[in-house]
């Protein structure tokens, strides 16, 4: 049978050498085609005897099968090779560079940042966040809170007055967060538990002040908080909000119109090393003020100071954040340089979690 | 407040050191700020002997000595002072050494090419004084070697303490002593004056016109006095703290000031004619005070005044002319008491401080008025001779005595600390309080120098800060039972909310100051009179905002300024329609600059950014009230907002016809010019506070998710319309075809220009037809797009393209 097998040849070369599908197809059709050399073939197998088919039928049928999976085979390399070159000419420049997505551009400011950052520490020892206005009148930002009349913070030198109105009562910006204190003490009963974060304003400016800043203040009204959980919860803030194991912290007696006793508070740290360090070195910082409300705080907003007691504490939002993250300089804070903001602030989903934790 | 460790020790009995009287002082309300060991400082200064000095070959004002410190080995040195000379000795200072005042390293080096291994130093280079016209000369007998500021008596470590306003008594060497005594560091050495019996009757008397700025006054004449410098001791001791000598009387009631907290003032019998009257300056009173300044009076203000003339400044400044001086013979010493309300306020309305001021406006010891003025006139007689009169005293000195109720369990409940009663008591009569009664209430009066302790929560404070806060024990807070939940207010969250939605896209948040210029805040409906500030710190911070844009768009202006012209800025905080608590709003407001695109500013390969737009803006609105939960789908678009904003390129955000959520849109032309700053700048603000509250629901569930089994339809429809009909009332129009199949409409072209005639536009929708029973058949589809097509026409005018 030396023609099966010279067919076989034949058009295994055939298949070989076809450049393309359309020449693979013009070698399937002269072979398998209906009148193909190997379609032919089977055709002459009617005029055949039975053992003549039996013999000749297998080897022919073996034939085709190897000729139409060379042809499928064929087939499928010169789909590939031809897929492969389109791909070829589609490569695209991957180093061209892309545009930022808008949430790696956006920034949160340090503030409020860092007012999310102690909302996470206090909401998870139970405190609410309480707010009031900026505008105040003299009762809430100086007499409820104990300030005696003539104290310097009344005058015009510190503190930013509205002319009088027809009573001749001049409201004025509030000079710390404290008035929210009466406001809350005013509306709702104790316990008490809220932190007071807020914008507040004294007529300063200089390299470290400026005429508008921010305060945090907490305050706990019960019947039974003293100093001890005070100093238990300012421990448990320093180590969560600074994200150090261990702080070690300094009460100094000091005094504010409307706490008594009063302290203030002192952690220590490591600033030789040009910036600062918490929870290690010599050197004391003074971080905020404190004390147990004053009875005549607790009076002014008719609690019963042997019934009731608790205490409060305040201290810079700005401040803490500078200590932090490390900003040299407070007036940048108000100036919406997208230079400084991109460099201190944070991005929009960095959002401050006890689990995640504050700041990485 | 300032004082040395000698000093203290007249007061306290202590062999504590300089650091633990530091920790003490501080562990009491005390703190200190600063201590200085001159004689620590300045240690490797020492006394030298000049050998020789011959002129420099080079240089005819310089000097080329040989020094000798003792061992014998003498060193050249080249120095400039012109006191420089052999045989005299000097202060010398070793290569190696820093200078005090410069922080220079001295090093060895050749002067006009004469080696010099040293420095001979001056006063003004050991940070000692001013003194700077030659080297310091040490004392012949000045052994050589030694530290120059141990020879000279610097070796007295002065401290600078914090002194609270509540506690003038302080502010008082003497005070100071006490407290570290109660507080364990040593024995308190009280010293009490002992009276000075008078010789003769006052010659002058006093009488007090207002009694309601002065409820007493002391004096005594002291007669045949000498004034001249002050002993050695008084001069070093008021140096150390800062204070210059003067002549030996006034340098009396310098050191009564710092020692006792007991301001006194004295001046010259001669100088003053007739009685002398405690009494309100006369409107237009003029006065040269003792800081050789004149002060112009009104009747706000207490003086002391003669027959003729004011004196003094009661409790604040003497007088110049009534002065004592090297001439003084006969002296008055006052000793008064003053009202510290007026005092504050004179010294304010002058703008002048005084140690007599800083004590007498935090109220001193009354019961000490008069042995104060016993205390100065023992001081005057043993420094400068004379015979002192009696006392003249007028008013009364008031009794300031008073019991509180004190429960020996109030340090516990308010501390926490466990203090026995023993030590209770111990530490209040260490301080000066007298307690008594038995039981578990003590009776406790506090000493006269005690103004400020009111009540038992005082006494607390008294009791803990001298037992230690250390001893304060650290105490668990406890979380109550109560379920976690959230506690911030809906207002609250919706600013946390709108910040981070703003910054995702793409803006930076600024924080501006709450208050801007008049003509700004007029310029967005402010600049009411209530909220304009007296007392402003600059004429461009004067105003309470009405809104967050003219703060973002000069720091907008100021960025671009610095090169950054592709801003968007975002600001989510206060703004003031009035003086009242709920005339303050939340707003939150994007504003953005130039080709600051959320897409990306500035140029691009993949196609620049075109410049911002009023659509930028109102993207920006809507991610904000979609980031506060509000009710996007509900609220109304109306063309046009307040006057700040493009009439034809702004819209309002409103919720019904009278709740207006918001606005967008390009910023006027003439508000820019107004705000002085270059377009173009897009603007979008949300009042938080007046979005809708969102109802509580009872359970978290979502509602059921329907899919619908059948494909949905779409079909593009391609209006002709009026430039002026806007896509809303298109959408309307087609919506309301069929109600219930149509479940979106989407605007997919907009197109004005060649091919549709003038003041024409061609708008197209992809209408979306969602089936819920069955699929839809052609015919059908046909009948709602017809029926969409007609109702567009009607309602608009609208033709098919």
């Amino acid at each position: 049978m030396a023609d099966l097998s010279k067919l076989e040849n034949d058009l295994t070369t055939q298949i070989a050498g076809a450049a393309d599908e359309a020449a693979l197809e013009a070698v399937r059709v002269s072979a398998l085609g209906k009148k193909g050399s190997v379609s032919e073939l089977l055709k002459g197998l009617g005029a055949m005897s039975p053992e003549e088919r039996k013999t000749e039928g297998a080897k022919i049928n073996a034939l085709r099968d190897r000729v139409s999976s060379a042809l499928d085979a064929k087939k499928s390399a010169l789909k590939e090779k031809a897929i492969a070159g389109k791909l070829a000419a589609e490569a695209a420049d991957v180093t061209l560079p892309v545009r930022p997505a808008p949430a790696e551009v956006g920034r949160i400011h340090p503030i409020s940042q860092v007012i999310d950052e102690l909302t996470a520490i206090f909401a998870d020892m139970g405190f609410s966040v309480a707010e009031g206005p900026d505008i105040e009148t003299d009762f809430y930002n100086f007499t409820a809170l104990n300030f005696p009349l003539g104290h310097p913070a009344r005058e015009m030198h510190d503190t930013f007055f509205f002319p009088p109105d027809a009573n001749g009562e001049r409201k004025l910006l509030r000079t710390h967060t404290s008035p929210v204190q009466i406001r809350s003490m005013q509306r709702e009963r104790p316990p008490i538990k809220i932190i007071i974060p807020g914008r507040t304003y004294r007529s300063d400016s200089d390299q470290t002040h400026t005429p508008m800043f921010h305060q945090v203040e907490g305050l706990v009204i019960d019947r039974k908080s003293h100093l001890g959980n005070l100093k238990w919860i300012l421990a448990e803030f320093c180590k969560a909000f600074f994200e150090v194991d261990d702080v070690k912290m300094r009460f100094r007696p000091s005094f504010f119109p409307f706490t008594e006793p009063s302290m203030e508070v002192d952690i220590q740290c490591d600033r030789s090393g040009g910036d600062i360090r918490f929870g290690q070195g010599t050197d004391w910082l003074e971080i905020l003020g404190c004390g147990m409300v004053h009875p005549n705080v607790l009076r002014n907003c008719g609690l019963d100071p042997d019934e009731y007691q608790g205490f409060a504490w305040g201290m810079g939002i700005d401040r803490i954040a500078m200590l932090k993250y490390g900003m040299p300089d407070l007036r940048p804070f108000f100036e919406a340089d997208v230079r400084w903001i991109e460099h201190y602030g944070f991005r929009p989903l960095d959002f401050p979690t006890l689990a995640g934790g504050l700041s990485t | 407040m300032k004082f040395t460790l000698s000093w203290l020790k007249d007061y306290l009995s202590t062999d504590a050191t300089v650091a633990q009287i530091a920790d003490k002082l501080t562990e009491v309300g005390l703190e200190v700020e600063s201590i200085e060991d001159k004689a620590a400082q300045l240690s490797a200064f020492v006394v030298a002997n000049v050998i020789s000095a011959e002129k420099h070959p080079n240089a005819d004002k310089l000097r080329v000595c040989m020094v000798d410190t003792g061992d014998g080995n003498p060193i050249q040195v080249v120095c400039g002072a012109p006191n420089a000379r052999g045989g005299m000795k000097a202060v010398f200072a070793r290569p190696g050494t820093t200078i005090p005042a410069s922080g220079d390293v001295l090093k060895i080096g050749a002067i006009r090419g004469v080696e010099s291994r040293g420095m001979l130093v001056s006063e003004r280079e050991m940070g000692l004084s001013d003194e700077h016209a030659g080297i310091i000369e040490m004392p012949a007998d000045a052994p050589l070697g030694k530290p120059f500021a141990e020879v000279l008596g610097f070796n007295d470590p002065v401290f600078d303490v914090a002194v609270t306003t509540n506690r003038p008594d302080a502010l008082g060497v003497h005070g100071i002593a006490r407290d570290l005594a109660a507080a364990g560091l040593g024995t308190f050495n009280d010293k009490p004056p002992k009276p000075v019996a008078g010789k003769f009757p006052c010659p002058i008397r006093a009488k007090i016109e207002a009694p309601e700025l002065c409820p007493a006054f002391g004096m005594r004449l002291i007669r045949g006095v000498k004034n001249g410098p002050s002993p050695e001791w008084l001069q070093k001791r008021l140096r150390a703290i800062g204070l210059r000598p003067i002549s030996a009387l006034v340098d009396i009631t310098n050191l009564l000031t710092h020692d006792r907290s007991r301001p006194l003032h004295v001046f010259d019998a001669a100088k003053v004619k007739g009685d002398l009257v405690i009494r309100r300056a006369k409107q237009g009173e003029k006065l040269l005070a003792l800081d050789g300044k004149t002060y112009e009076l009104d009747d706000t203000i207490c003086v002391i005044s003669d027959d003729v003339a004011v004196e003094s400044l009661a409790g604040v400044m003497g007088g110049e002319e009534s002065g004592v001086s090297e001439t003084t013979t006969d002296v008055v010493v006052e000793s008064a008491l003053w009202n510290p309300l007026n005092i504050a306020q004179t010294g304010r309305k002058l703008g002048l401080h005084s140690d007599a001021r800083f004590r007498f406006e935090r109220a001193v010891d009354p019961a000490f008025m008069l042995p104060g003025l016993e205390l100065a006139t023992q001081l005057i007689l043993e420094i400068c001779g004379g015979e002192p009169s009696e006392v003249f005293v007028a008013g009364d000195v008031p009794d300031t005595s008073r019991v509180i109720d004190f429960p020996l369990s109030e340090p516990k409940r308010l501390t926490g600390i466990e203090i026995k009663p023993d030590e209770i008591k111990r530490i209040l009569s260490a301080l000066g309080f007298t307690t008594a009664g038995a039981g578990d209430i003590l009776k406790v009066s506090p000493p006269s120098w005690r103004g400020d302790i009111e009540g038992k929560a005082d006494l607390v404070e008294e009791v803990v800060r001298i037992a230690g806060l250390e001893r304060v024990p650290m105490t668990p807070f406890e979380r109550d039972e109560n379920a976690r939940k959230p506690v911030l207010t809906m207002l609250q969250k919706r600013t946390r909310a709108a910040k981070r939605a703003l910054a995702a896209r793409g803006s930076v948040e600024g924080v501006t100051w709450s208050f801007i210029s008049k003509e700004h805040a007029e310029r967005f409906g402010g600049g009411k009179p209530e909220v304009a500030l007296s007392n402003p710190i600059a004429s461009d911070l004067s105003d309470m905002r009405p809104s967050l844009i003219p703060g973002l768009a000069l720091a907008a202006q100021k960025n671009a300024d610095r090169g950054y012209a592709d801003v968007a800025l975002f600001e989510v905080g206060q703004i003031f329609l009035g003086d009242k608590p709920e005339d303050q709003l939340i707003a939150a407001t994007s504003l953005r600059r130039g080709a600051a695109k959320i897409s990306g500013n500035g140029r691009h390969w993949q196609g620049s950014a075109g410049n911002v737009d009023v659509y930028d803006a109102k993207a920006d609105a809507l991610t904000i009230l979609a980031a506060c939960g509000a009710p996007t789908d509900k609220v109304q678009i109306v063309a046009g907002g307040p006057n700040y904003l493009h009439p034809g390129r702004s819209g309002t955000i409103q919720l019904g016809p009278k709740l207006i959520l918001g606005y967008f849109g390009e910023l006027h032309p003439l508000t820019l010019d107004a705000l002085d700053i270059e377009g173009p700048v897009t603007v979008a603000e949300v009042f938080l506070d007046r979005l809708p509250e969102q109802k509580a629901k009872p359970t978290k569930v979502k509602p059921k998710l329907e899919l619908s089994a059948f494909q949905p339809v779409t079909r593009d429809f391609a209006f002709l319309v009026d430039r002026k009909v806007t896509a809303a009332e298109i959408i309307r129009a087609a919506q309301g075809a069929d109600k219930g199949l149509i479940a979106n409409i989407d605007v997919f072209d907009l197109y004005e220009g060649k091919g549709v005639p003038e003041g024409k536009k061609s708008l197209a929708i992809a209408v979306t037809l969602q089936p819920r029973e069955k699929t839809l058949t052609d015919a059908e589809i046909d009948a709602v797009a017809k029926k969409i097509v007609d109702e567009v026409s009607k309602k608009t005018g609208a033709q098919l393209r």
